[in-house]
């Protein structure tokens, strides 16, 4: 019934307060949804992010960083409303990783 | 306060209105936290008309706007063992979509 990310009122533990330093990976990850969603673009809502990020499951959900929640919910969004296809996303990703080879 | 928008519903309540939170667990995106479905409170003001977020999650427009309200709930009337002070209180943003009036408590 409820989803794992409505967590409101579960037990928890103490708040980690202390400020960190962002990857420049990350940053890229929130300029891309900016980017993304610009007026003269709109091809992502923030509440396409959000869906997308409940859909991961809880084991990814938990497993995951926050970034690393956003651009997996970006990559689900953009191929469900057809802005790339699965195909063309995993030929970019392999040719990305043969870079750093 | 400027005119409601002509794309957004009307608003059914007002501070100081008694309102229940539907008690419902539909499939989808949504915006109100499961703790608090079922559970009774207070409009404590009426923060606008915004496009149904639980919609714009889905790419359709989100219109017409819904009503958003800030309610006011009783901490110790949410939670079992609640520790703090009895007047402690608790606001959440809540789409009008979510709420009925509350005639039990009128």
């Amino acid at each position: 019934m409820r989803g794992h990310h409505d967590m409101g009122g579960e037990p928890a533990g103490p708040v980690e307060r202390t400020e960190h330093d962002y990857a420049p990976w990350e940053k890229r990850v929130d300029a891309m949804l900016v980017l993304l969603g610009a007026p003269e673009r709109q091809l992502m809502r923030t509440d396409e992010l959000r869906r997308n990020i409940e859909a991961l499951g809880p084991d990814a959900y938990e497993r995951m960083s926050y970034y690393e929640r956003w651009i997996a919910s970006i990559a689900a969004t953009l191929l469900q409303r057809g802005v790339f296809t699965a195909d063309e996303l995993g030929r970019k990703l392999a040719e990305v990783e043969a870079r750093g080879a | 306060m400027n005119a409601p928008p002509q794309d957004a519903l009307p608003a059914q309540f007002r501070p100081g209105d008694r309102v229940r939170v539907r008690r419902a667990h539909p499939p989808g995106h949504l915006r109100t936290p499961s703790y608090i479905r079922g559970q009774a409170g207070a409009v404590e003001r009426l923060c606008g008309a915004f496009p149904n977020p639980e919609e714009l999650a889905y790419n359709r427009s989100g219109l017409p706007r819904q009503p958003l309200y800030r309610v006011r709930f009783r901490q110790a009337e949410l939670w079992p063992h609640y520790a703090g002070p009895a007047a402690d209180t608790i606001e959440i943003e809540i789409y009008q979509h979510w709420l009925e009036p509350d005639e039990a408590t009128r």
